[in-house]
Parts: C-alpha cells; sequence; structure tokens
C-alpha cells in the first residue's frame, strides 16, 4: 500500500485507540474526582471516532484503492492528500485540546483557536473531496 | 466502478461537503459565538455525515467490490432504489428539522432510509459468497 494511505491507516488506529482512552475517562466521570475539563471531552470523544478514525481510514483507503486519475497522477495531486492529512489532523487535535479547555477557562483565545480548528477540519475536507472527485470515474 | 457506484461516491462526497460545512459552522460558532440559531444545524450535520456520507460511501463501495457471477451483479433495481430512497428520506428528515413540519414527515423520513436499507440489503445478500464457487 502507499506510504500515504500507511501514514493515514496508522494515524487513524492510534485516534482509534485514543478515543476509547477518553471514553474510559468519561466513564469514570461519575465514580472518580476527575479534573473538570474531562466534562467538555464529549464531543471530542465522538470527533476522535468519526473524524480521527473513521473518516481518515476511509482516506487512506480511497487513495490506495479508487480507480486511477490519470496514468501522470495515478493517485491525483500528492499535495492535495498531504494537505488533507496536515490539515485534519492540526484541526482535530487543536479541537481536542481547545474544546475541553474552554470548558474551565475564561481565556478568550481558547475560542480563537475552536474556530481555527474549524477551519482547518473543513478545508482538510475540501482538499479530499477536490483530489478524490476526478477519481470517481465508470468504468 | 460501476455506473451505480460512482453515483453513490459522488452523492457521499457531495454530502460530506455539506456535512463538514456545517460541523465547521457549528463548531466556530462554539467557539466564537455569533447566532445561537446556528445550533438548529446540528442533526442535520449529523444525518449528513452518518447517512450522507458514510452510509452511501458503504453502499456504493460495496456494490462496487462484492463478488460477482462472473461479470453480473444480479438483481441491481433494489440498489438503485436504495439511491433514491436514502436520499429523499435523508432530506425529509432534515427539512423537517429545519421548516418545523409534523412527526408524520420524520417518520417517514426514517421509514424511507429504512427501506433504503432492505432494498440495498435484498441486492446484497446474495453476493456475499465464496471468491469461487465450488461445485456441488
Amino acid at each position: 500500500m502507499p506510504s500515504l494511505t500507511r501514514l493515514f491507516v496508522k494515524t487513524s488506529l492510534i485516534y482509534l485507540a485514543a478515543a476509547f482512552v477518553v471514553g474510559v475517562f468519561l466513564a469514570l466521570r461519575p465514580l472518580l474526582p476527575l479534573p473538570a475539563f474531562v466534562g467538555g471531552l464529549t464531543p471530542v470523544y465522538f470527533h476522535l471516532f468519526m473524524v480521527g478514525w473513521v473518516m481518515q481510514l476511509i482516506v487512506g483507503v480511497a487513495y490506495w484503492m479508487f480507480p486511477k486519475w490519470s496514468r501522470l497522477l495515478p493517485r491525483g495531486h500528492d499535495g492535495l492528500a498531504l494537505a488533507t492529512y496536515g490539515l485534519l489532523n492540526t484541526g482535530l487535535l487543536l479541537r481536542a485540546i481547545a474544546e475541553p479547555a474552554l470548558s474551565v477557562s475564561a481565556w478568550r483565545g481558547w475560542g480563537w483557536l475552536i474556530a481555527l480548528a474549524a477551519l482547518l477540519q473543513w478545508l482538510g475536507g475540501l482538499a479530499f473531496i477536490a483530489n478524490t472527485w476526478p477519481r470517481v470515474k465508470e468504468k | 466502478m460501476p455506473r451505480l457506484s460512482a453515483w453513490y461516491v459522488r452523492a457521499a462526497l457531495l454530502y460530506l461537503g455539506l456535512g463538514f460545512t456545517l460541523g465547521g459552522l457549528l463548531l466556530a460558532n462554539k467557539g466564537l459565538p455569533q447566532q445561537p440559531l446556528l445550533w438548529r444545524l446540528l442533526p442535520a450535520h449529523i444525518e449528513f455525515l452518518l447517512f450522507g456520507w458514510t452510509l452511501q460511501l458503504a453502499f456504493g463501495v460495496a456494490f462496487w467490490i462484492l463478488p460477482r457471477w462472473r461479470t453480473q451483479r444480479g438483481n441491481v433495481r433494489p440498489a438503485w432504489a436504495a439511491l433514491v430512497l436514502v436520499n429523499i428520506g435523508i432530506w425529509l428528515v432534515v427539512l423537517t428539522g429545519w421548516l418545523e413540519w409534523s412527526a408524520w414527515s420524520l417518520a417517514l423520513g426514517r421509514l424511507l432510509e429504512s427501506a433504503a436499507v432492505v432494498a440495498f440489503g435484498v441486492h446484497a445478500w446474495p453476493r456475499i459468497k465464496p471468491w469461487v464457487e465450488t461445485p456441488l
């Protein structure tokens, strides 16, 4: 499998494990005196699963298995695929830090970081669509 | 990939764009609150990404790669019907939330989505078989 696919799939597995760990902390909340920011982790938990694991697994496998675009660019623009990886992961990690932090801190910067996380992930999604759309073709 | 798979995957990519756009607006609005009404987009964000994107991508790829009979994919009509049903269902569910239609239209939307899953199952079930059919 291509190296970019390996990168996406291995990263997705790390997010899967991370999501389960966060799930354990959420389940322990009523039982143990955990820090308050754990209460803000519920949306992070869902998105570690759906963006970190499911989406990235799909992106990695689609990059590998979808019909070739052309002889010159069989898997589309690698720059776009790399941008997808960078944007999705930077955005998701930023969200995973800033969203729970916002629930316990009054610093306005967390809000701006969350907005930046939203923008980065949105751009990552668009980069994936742009690189994949031309590869969806009938045979 | 076959024509139906291309339709499913293209539709899935469009829903991915829609779902990510709504999600981006919701998240940005959480960080920098501008408009409380944006929270009404949350069910559509989930619907677009769960059924519009993930489910349709799975259907499209399954139609493409499940085992065939030589070159044939069996009865393809239920798989085409599923494409239509799931898309009408998604929009009925989403518009019910946005336009405050009655609970009946939400139920109808869910019913159409369920019918799509059944229709796709009717198509795919016989194709879940060994790659090489052994003689009796």
